[in-house]
Parts: structure tokens; sequence; C-alpha cells
């Protein structure tokens, strides 16, 4: 494990996050020259995605952690490449390549205002970063900054162009989005002003020993903001309403990306800080309203863009339902589906763009006979929209299966409902598709269609991207077993938690702050645990009667101390 | 170790903040909403100086007994978040003045796809024609929705919310298109 950097590659750990941000400056640098800012695109998705791969094997072997500048973790902020976040890494940063390809290939198609390379290129490699960023982060304050750097990045994706309805849609998609961060921050805040830390190991340690229910407090606080952001049942509306108006590419990035990392999110926290699961009942109801609302959602419209923005939500359903089953088997059933959400989600919309361009439309009204004219594109829909539905050879049947099982493993009355919904959902699925499918492509075209060539580009990344759901299901074995032993990990939270402290931590790295710190940390940490029982209660609980005097002694300190 | 207990004062002042932040927050002209996140912010920022316990010396060591410091942690999560909530208030405002441009108003506006789907089940039709030749009834009635925040007339020049074919509603010279090329 230690020694050279092809053994050990914890200093590869950052760097889906700096290649990404560097290759953003490059790109900026070089907004008149659209060719070279795309052939750094390319090269530096493709680095992001080798380097995510290694890590994946790596961390398979056990949690690689670095610190930033070497500071040691309590103090310094660290990132930690687990299975569950290279994973993750993994499956973000090959959709996020493939999508990149497509959308050159669409801009060389149709070089117009509505789409600005220039600002495209810059904006998205940021986004990159930023998903790898929150995948990475192992300090709930990065994490915030993460979100941040995603978000702000997809504002500006949202309204690309900045015509008047990705205006409209866009207020609503950021304004929604500022408030989650809002709520986030304030979050972060709430959880230091309890524990004193940030960082998301030394709170593992510390939420257990500050009043329980301030930090159910806290963890239903954290559950709202990246609620927002995951787009569960009562705060999804701003998703199907945004989403169609962008660019096809952006997109299908976003609805494969940006709310998986409110799910990851999510995932983090309730294993590793809140690992008592008293969220999940609640949680259970907000999976089975999300499935069923979404996909009534989806049943009820009438373009394929919005329709398959609900299904989007609906299916976030089933990844909650799997987190909230807290047990090893429904976290990696919920894993599992998130890989495969993401690949055919993504898939599914950069095909809707495709059918976009063929038919003139994405309304199911003026669509029709696109078996006939684009048959390679009817495959292309067909096969993403069946692995949705979850048809039983492919990927997302076996998702599915594994969180039925896993919910029938609990056996409890509310996860037989949950089960029962997830079936219901499938099926009321599986007729949105069809729906879909029989106006989009078997019924007779309203109106003699346009002639018009897809370009080869777009066509070949969509298509790259339907092999890769398909691949899902032929490495389903090996990568059901990943998730599991993924699973098992984020159960064993001592795993984590002794990676990234000091005490526990492998040997070599950021060696001589370490050994300091962990001299240091082992009383320190006691120390700062007996204080705790004091501290966390009333920051949580806001100011208590008794405190009065000297709250407004302090007002007046603040004042006289600088 | 300095007094961690929270001052009253700041958080009553976070309330207060957080008060006026959502009720701006819940209106629906952008500008309004704008300065809704600044107080919003603003009282995130003042919740995590409270987290941090009172205040005491500057954190330098050997400028400062390191008794009666006071946390620097906090003053750094609270510059970052300041220079986040800067770009983002420039970004809104950006909206907000592009949204003027576009329509002499920035207000939000409704979802107009929302709306046809919501008339049309008032109107008790299916979600999709069922005959397979009139494609002009909904897309008549959709020409005819009115954006409830206007009297300036349809505000879209097209019935589908199809992105590639401009939307936008009214020939308005583009000057972020000048940038890009």
């Amino acid at each position: 494990m230690n020694g050279l950097s092809l053994t050990d590659l914890t200093w590869a750990v950052p760097l889906p996050v700096v290649i990404p941000l560097a290759a953003a400056g490059l790109a900026l640098v070089l907004w008149r020259n659209a060719r070279a800012q795309g052939v750094i695109s390319v090269v530096a998705l493709s680095l992001v995605l080798v380097t995510s791969v290694a890590l994946l094997v790596a961390a398979d072997d056990g949690p690689l952690v670095l610190d930033i500048g070497s500071w040691a973790a309590p103090v310094g902020i660290d990132l930690v490449a687990d299975r569950l976040s290279t994973l993750m890494l993994t499956v973000s940063s090959a959709v996020t390549l493939c999508v990149l390809l497509y959308s050159l290939a669409q801009g060389l198609a149709d070089n117009n205002a509505e789409t600005p390379v220039a600002i495209f290129h810059p904006t998205y490699l940021v986004l990159t970063a930023g998903v790898a960023n929150a995948f990475l982060t192992g300090d709930l304050f990065n994490l915030f900054v993460g979100f941040e750097m995603l978000l702000v990045a997809s504002y500006v994706l949202i309204t690309l162009g900045g015509t008047g309805e990705r205006i409209r849609a866009g207020t609503i998609y950021i304004v929604v989005s500022l408030l989650s961060s809002m709520l986030f921050l304030l979050a972060v805040a709430l959880v230091y002003a309890a524990t004193g830390t940030v960082n998301m190991a030394q709170l593992a340690v510390r939420l257990q020993q500050i009043d329980p229910d301030v930090a159910f407090a806290l963890q239903l606080l954290l559950l709202l903001a990246f609620g927002i952001k995951a787009a569960v049942f009562p705060l999804f509306a701003w998703l199907p309403d945004s989403y169609p108006t962008a660019p096809a590419p952006v997109t299908a990035v976003f609805a494969g990306l940006l709310t998986k990392v409110g799910v990851y999110a999510i995932i983090r926290t309730q294993t590793l800080l809140f690992p008592d699961g008293r969220a999940d009942d609640l949680l259970m109801w907000v999976a089975l309203a999300t499935m069923l609302v979404g996909i009534l959602g989806a049943v009820a419209q009438n373009d394929v863009k919005r329709m398959i923005s609900f299904t989007l939500v609906s299916h976030i359903g089933y990844m909650v339902f799997g987190i909230a089953l807290s047990t090893e088997a429904g976290l990696s059933a919920a894993i599992f589906y998130v890989a495969h959400h993401i690949t055919v989600q993504t898939t599914l919309f950069l095909v809707v763009g495709l059918m976009e361009r063929r038919g003139g439309s994405t309304s199911l009204d003026a669509l029709g006979g696109l078996a006939r004219i684009a048959p390679l594109l009817a495959v292309m829909f067909f096969l993403p929209a069946m692995n949705l539905a979850g048809i039983p050879p492919l990927s997302g049947f076996l998702g599915k299966a594994g969180l039925i099982q896993a919910g029938a493993e609990v056996g409890t009355p509310l996860a037989y409902t949950l089960v029962a919904g997830g079936i219901v959902t499938s099926l009321l699925t599986l007729y949105a598709i069809v729906k879909a499918w029989n106006k989009a492509f078997w019924q007779p075209a309203p109106e003699e269609p346009r002639e018009v060539a897809l370009p080869r580009g777009m066509v070949g990344s969509a298509a790259a991207l339907v092999v890769a759901g398909v691949a899902l299901t032929v490495v389903a074995g090996p990568l059901y077993d990943y998730t599991e032993r993924a699973a098992a990990t984020l159960r064993d939270r001592e795993q984590y938690v002794t990676a990234v402290l000091p005490g526990g931590r492998g040997e070599g790295r950021s060696a001589d702050v370490t050994d300091e710190a962990r001299r240091e940390g082992g009383t320190d940490r006691v120390e700062e645990g007996s204080d705790l029982e004091d501290v966390g209660p009333r920051g949580g609980e806001q100011p208590a009667p008794p405190e009065e005097e000297t709250g407004s002694d302090e007002g007046t300190d603040e004042g006289g101390t600088p | 170790m300095i007094d961690t207990s929270p001052s009253l004062a700041l958080v009553v002042v976070a309330a207060a903040l957080t008060a006026v932040g959502v009720y701006l927050l819940l209106e629906r002209s952008l500008t309004r909403v704008l300065l809704g996140v600044i107080f919003l912010s603003n009282a995130v920022n003042v919740v995590l100086l409270v987290s941090g316990g009172r205040a005491g010396g500057a954190p330098i060591v050997d400028y400062t007994d390191e008794d009666s410091m006071s946390d620097p942690l906090p003053q750094a999560l609270i510059l970052t978040a300041i220079v986040i909530t800067l770009g983002m208030t420039a970004f809104l405002l950006a909206m907000a003045y592009r949204s003027w441009q576009l329509n002499q108003h920035d207000e939000v506006q409704d979802d107009l796809e929302d709306r046809r789907v919501a008339q049309r089940a008032a109107r008790d039709e299916a979600a999709y024609l069922s005959d397979d030749d009139g494609t002009t009834t909904l897309e008549q009635e959709a020409a005819e929705v009115h954006d409830e925040t206007g009297d300036d007339g349809p505000p879209s020049s097209g019935p589908g919310t199809p992105p590639s074919s401009a939307p936008g509603s009214h020939a308005v010279p583009t000057p972020e298109g000048g940038d890009a090329r």
C-alpha cells in the first residue's frame, strides 16, 4: 500500500476536482477558439474518467484519504475516496464525457447563439469539478462548496443563451436552489454550533454524544436541504418545470447527475452521521409519495421531455426507499439503482434530444412515424426506456428486484407498502413509456416529416450511452458485489472514521502532521468530548432563559473587543 | 476555552433577518426575491457567527492568549459564504435585467405547460389526442393561454415549448450572443 505512486493512489484523489477546474480556466482563456476548447474539455474529462476507474479499483482495498495541504484531518479539509464515492465518480465521469461528445457534435452541427460554446465548455467543466468535489469530500462545509460549484455552473447552463423561456424556467430553478443552499449552510452552522466540527468523520463520533433530539433536528434540516436537491416528494415541483427548457445535453447531465448528488449526500449523511435511523419511517413515506406522485405526473404529460423529467422524480423515490430501509441489502440496491439510473436517465434525455431534432418537436401530438423514418433512433429509445421501466433482463429490473427483496427482508407493513408502491410505479412507468413509444414511433406522422440528417457524433455518443446502459446489465453481477461491499463499508462506520482521523491512519501520508496530530488528537478528542455535553444542546436549542443576561453582555462585548 | 453559549442579541438579529428574507423571497418580482436572498444569507452568516461562541481576541498565535482567542473557523466559513452570495447576487441581478429586457417586467412567470395540463384537466380531456389527425385544437388553446402576470398579451409566440425554436417572444437583440462569438 505504501511507497510508490502507482501502488498508492492517494495522490490521485484530488485529480477529478483539479483537472476539470484547471481545464475550465484554460478553456475560458481560449474562448475565441471553440475547437481548442473542445479538445481541452475532452482530454480533461477523459483523464478524469481514467483516474476515477483507477480510484475505483484502489478504493476496493480501503478508503483513500488525502489531507489537503497536509493538514491532518480534524484540522484540515480532507478528501475521502471510498467505494461509494469512487463508484459514483466513475459512473458520473463516464456519463459527463459522453454528454460532452454529444454536445460537441451538436455544437458543430448548429452553431447558433442559443448555445454559446465559449461559455458552455468552462461552465461544464466547473460543473464536473463540483460534482467530483461533492462525491470526494470528507468535510461538511466542503460538501457545501462542492454543491455551490455545481449549482452555480448549472445556473449558467440552464439559462444558456438567455431566451425568454429559459430565463423563466431558470428563475424558478435558481431561486429554489438558492433556498436549499441557504438551508444547507444553516444546517452546517447549527452542526458546528452543536458539535464544534464540520469534519464528517469527527461528526460521526460527536453527533452520538450530543442530545439525540438536537441530532434529530440537525438530521431533518440536512435532509430538507438535500431533499430539495434530490427532488423528493414535497420538494420536487421545481424540477419538471425547469429541466425541459434547457438544451438537450444540459438537461441530460442535470438529470443524470445533479439529483444524484443530492441522493449521494443523503446516503452519506444517513449512514455516516445519523446511523440510528430515526428518520427512516419518514423517509419511507417520502419515498412512497415521490414514486407515486412523480409517476402520475409523468402519465399526465403530453411532452416527452416533461414526461421523462417526471419519471426522473419518480425514480428518485426508489433510491430513497433503499436508503430508508437502513439495511445492507437496501443500501446496496439503492447504490446499484443510482448507478443504473444515472446512465439510463441521461441516455433518455439525449435520445429525446435526437427525437426532437428528427421529428421537430417534443410534443407527443406532433411526433409520429419515427420508427419508420429513424429505426436506429427507435432502438436507442426502446432499450433505455424498457430499462427504466424495469423489464426483466435489464439493469433496471435488477435494481428494482434488489430493492423489493431488501424491502421484503425487512418485512414491516410499511416496507411491504413500499414494495407494492414500487411495483405499481414500475408498471405505471411502463405505461407512460409505452404511451410515448406508441405516439412518437408508431402512430402515423401528423405531417410529412422533414428530412433532417442526425449528426453522427450525436447519435454515436448517445448510442455509446445506450450500450453502457446495457453493459450495466452484463456486468451486473460484479457491480452488485461491489455495491454490496460499498454498503458494508457504509454500515461499518468505524472504517471510515479510523481512516480519516489520526490514530488509525495508514503510513506514509502527511506523516509528520499525522504523528503530531495523533498525539494531540488522542487527548484532544476526549477533552472536547466531555465539553460537548454542555455545548451541544444549547447550540441547537437556541437560547434558554438564563442565558439572556450573558447574551446581552456578549452583544456589548463583541462591539468592544475589536 | 472561550465561552460558547450563543449571544441572544445575535440570535434575535438572525431571526429578524430570516423573517424579512422569507417574506421577500415569496414575492413574484425578481428584484425583491434578490433582496430576500441577501437578507436570508446574511441571517445564515449571523448564525454561523453565533455558532463560534462569543467574540475573543484575534486568533493569532503569540499575539492573543490561547484561552481568549475567538474561534476562527466560523469566520472563514462566513467569508466563503459571503463570496458565494456575492456571485449569486450578481447573477440574479443579471437575470432580473434580462427578464426585464425580454418581458418589460421581472416577475416570475407561470409555466405554460403546467397551465395547459391544468386546463385540460378542468375540461376533463385526455392527456393526449385520441384521434391521430387533429393536431390543432390543443395548440390553438395554448396560443390563447395568457400569463397571469401579463397585460402584455400572449407571452410566447409559439404554442409549444420547444427550446430550439427561438421561444423568445420578441426580437430582442442578444447581448450575450455578441460575447459568445
